[in-house]
């Protein structure tokens, strides 16, 4: 369950986010859509737990995420909270498959091989484990990427922007590929997009721009 | 996964510029493992050959010379000692034992050193085979001597005059190989010992008509040489090139070269201190090549330290999605002191690997080394430093990078794609 309630962030004296109270149950899905400069990373990075908002509470299964210290935090979100980034940031040192075992690695989790080959071949890079980032695809990268954020089983996937720059058939895959992966660990799904493709794939939809309380400079 | 395996795939993902930065740190500590190995072998093989001698004994002149000549056998002696004069030191209350050395010829560059049987004893040295001399014209040869020259018990040589190969041979001295030294690791393993009379048969001089039958020739060898034969008053009037003298009690040290130097045409010389006046004057040649290796390895520490700074720049979004994915500032900050210490100690590894070889090469294909006998297969506790200095280079060179690392930045650095 993920809980977001009353969160304001203050960047500046000037410039002050106020976010919408979030509230998902396990296995739910949201979208959040709105134009650069909404609010939405800034709402993404508090979800994610790499941004501490001024005001709020945020609670994952329970747990209140703001009142951990930042180390166990780390922890938290490295077990907890899945997330895919825009620019699928992979390592390039690393091979795929170390790619993948690296977030267990980082959670403090233990290596577990079976499972990241299961995860790639269920999302058709079982044959790429030993290849390394820049000998794959657009598309073969956004799978690892999106394997790496579930290779915890996650409460949480978040996904930034993950279909900006694809086409119609691709932009589908995709975001059927995060539903499917995070029914599959049992995860909750945000996604922000400001591609309006996907709306039609989301029954929640949370619009940051027709919200009152949002961008407003004080 | 683990932190090693982290680190080391970015050391691969940059492989020249690792290499690079392992080899010039290995040059630098390759330059310091072969001074130290020399320094430190020249230091014990000086100390070591000259160990039990207090004093040397010979003509006046350059005390180091006198040393160089009369313990290490590499210098020209400073001239000869009447014998009768000699004696009179050899019969001081604070002379406890006195070797003589005469001096003066060679066997195809090899010293044919006069002595007594308590020199190669000094030494610790045995007998391969055969017996130490017991004739005039019976030589000993050292291990190394034996070895080069393929000579075995039974074999006669010549002596040259002089100390240089060249030298003019001295006909109708044949000499019989009586017994081979076992390798000593000491000067001894160069040289060719005879009893002092031998040498003064070498050059009697012979006089004009005098009737050289090789009766009375063999009549004379078979006088028997032992250690206080060649004091007899029959020799007087003969000359030794020099004595090497052990004190009775250590008060000889401060009294005994004093006397020499004042009252007599001799002079002493101290090993202990001539030896220790020859290190400094190498040392500061060197102390020159020390302040290079040093330049070396500062460049070296330059080289990681840039090479990692520049990786930072490149990597700090994989920094900042490890962090996302649960990494903590410690382990990010680890990972990168961890590359550091990675380079400089294969760097550390491979230079000490490269100076023992080095040293090795340099003791097999030069003479003078090998005089020395330098190796590269000895491990000295100066190594375990350089070790040390390695990881200390590594933590230097890459704490400010890994601190850069540690301040990570998650969400300003990734909301900057």
């Amino acid at each position: 369950m993920i809980s977001l309630q009353n969160c304001t962030h203050r960047y500046s004296r000037e410039t002050v986010v106020n976010l919408p109270d979030i509230h998902l149950e396990n296995g739910e899905n949201l979208l959040v859509t709105g134009l650069s400069g909404s609010g939405k990373s800034t709402l993404l990075h508090i979800l994610a737990g790499i941004l501490n908002p001024t005001n709020g509470t945020y609670e994952v299964n329970g747990t209140d995420v703001l009142s951990l210290s930042e180390s166990v935090r780390d922890r938290f979100r490295g077990k907890h909270i899945g997330i895919v980034f825009q620019q699928m940031h992979l390592i390039q040192s690393l091979t795929v498959a170390d790619n993948i075992h690296v977030a267990r690695y980082m959670a403090g989790l233990h290596t577990d091989q079976k499972k990241v080959k299961t995860l790639c071949d269920t999302l058709d890079i079982g044959d790429k484990l030993h290849g390394f980032p820049d000998e794959l695809s657009q598309g073969q990268k956004q799978r690892v990427a999106i394997a790496r954020a579930v290779v915890n089983d996650p409460v949480l996937l978040l996904a930034d922007e993950p279909t900006s720059s694809l086409d119609d058939l691709r932009s589908e895959n995709v975001i059927n590929l995060l539903k499917e992966s995070a029914a599959i660990s049992g995860a909750s799904l945000i996604v922000s997009t400001h591609d309006s493709r996907v709306k039609k794939h989301f029954e929640n939809v949370l619009d940051l721009e027709n919200t009152e309380q949002n961008g407003v400079a004080v | 996964m683990n932190l090693f395996k982290l680190s080391f795939s970015y050391l691969r993902r940059r492989a020249l510029n690792t290499l690079l930065n392992i080899l010039l740190l290995s040059f630098g500590i390759a330059t310091i493992v072969v001074l130290l190995l020399f320094s430190y072998q020249l230091e014990e093989n000086l100390y070591s050959n000259a160990e039990g001698v207090d004093a040397v004994v010979g003509a006046k002149g350059s005390p180091i010379q006198l040393i160089l000549s009369g313990i290490f056998h590499i210098d020209s002696p400073t001239g000869n000692i009447d014998l009768d004069e000699a004696k009179t030191l050899i019969r001081n209350p604070m002379v406890e034992d006195a070797i003589p050395m005469s001096l003066g010829d060679n066997y195809r560059g090899h010293r044919i050193v006069g002595t007594t049987k308590a020199y190669p004893q000094r030494y610790g040295a045995e007998l391969t085979e055969g017996s130490l001399w017991e004739h005039p014209f019976d030589v000993v040869l050292g291990a190394g001597v034996a070895d080069l020259e393929g000579l075995s018990i039974g074999d006669t040589i010549q002596s040259s005059h002089g100390f240089a190969e060249e030298g003019m041979t001295h006909q109708d001295s044949d000499m019989t190989v009586v017994g081979i030294l076992d390798d000593t690791g000491t000067v001894l393993d160069r040289l060719i010992l005879t009893g002092v009379e031998t040498m003064w048969g070498i050059h009697a001089p012979h006089g004009a008509g005098e009737e050289h039958e090789d009766e009375d020739h063999d009549h004379a060898d078979k006088a028997e040489i032992t250690d206080t034969s060649y004091l007899a008053d029959e020799h007087s009037g003969e000359q030794i090139t020099a004595l090497l003298i052990s004190y009775r009690n250590p008060l000889a040290a401060a009294q005994f070269p004093r006397f020499v130097n004042d009252r007599t045409s001799m002079q002493a010389a101290a090993p202990a201190i001539e030896i220790t006046r020859l290190l400094n004057l190498l040392g500061v040649g060197l102390d020159a090549i020390r302040v290079f290796a040093y330049v070396l390895i500062l460049a070296s520490v330059l080289g990681i330290f840039i090479a990692l700074l520049n990786s930072m720049k490149e990597r700090k979004y994989d920094l900042a999605i490890m962090r996302s994915l649960g990494g903590s500032r410690m382990k990010l900050f680890t990972n990168v002191l961890l590359e550091g210490l990675m380079i400089s100690l294969a760097g550390g590894v491979l230079g000490i690997v490269l100076g023992h070889t080095a040293v090795e090469l340099i003791g097999q294909s030069f003479a003078e080394a090998r005089q020395f006998a330098v190796t590269g297969f000895v491990y000295i506790p100066g190594e375990a430093w350089i070790i040390a200095l390695s990881a200390a280079i590594g933590l230097l060179s890459s704490v400010v990078p890994a601190i850069q690392a540690y301040k990570t930045d998650i969400a300003y650095t990734l909301s900057k794609t």
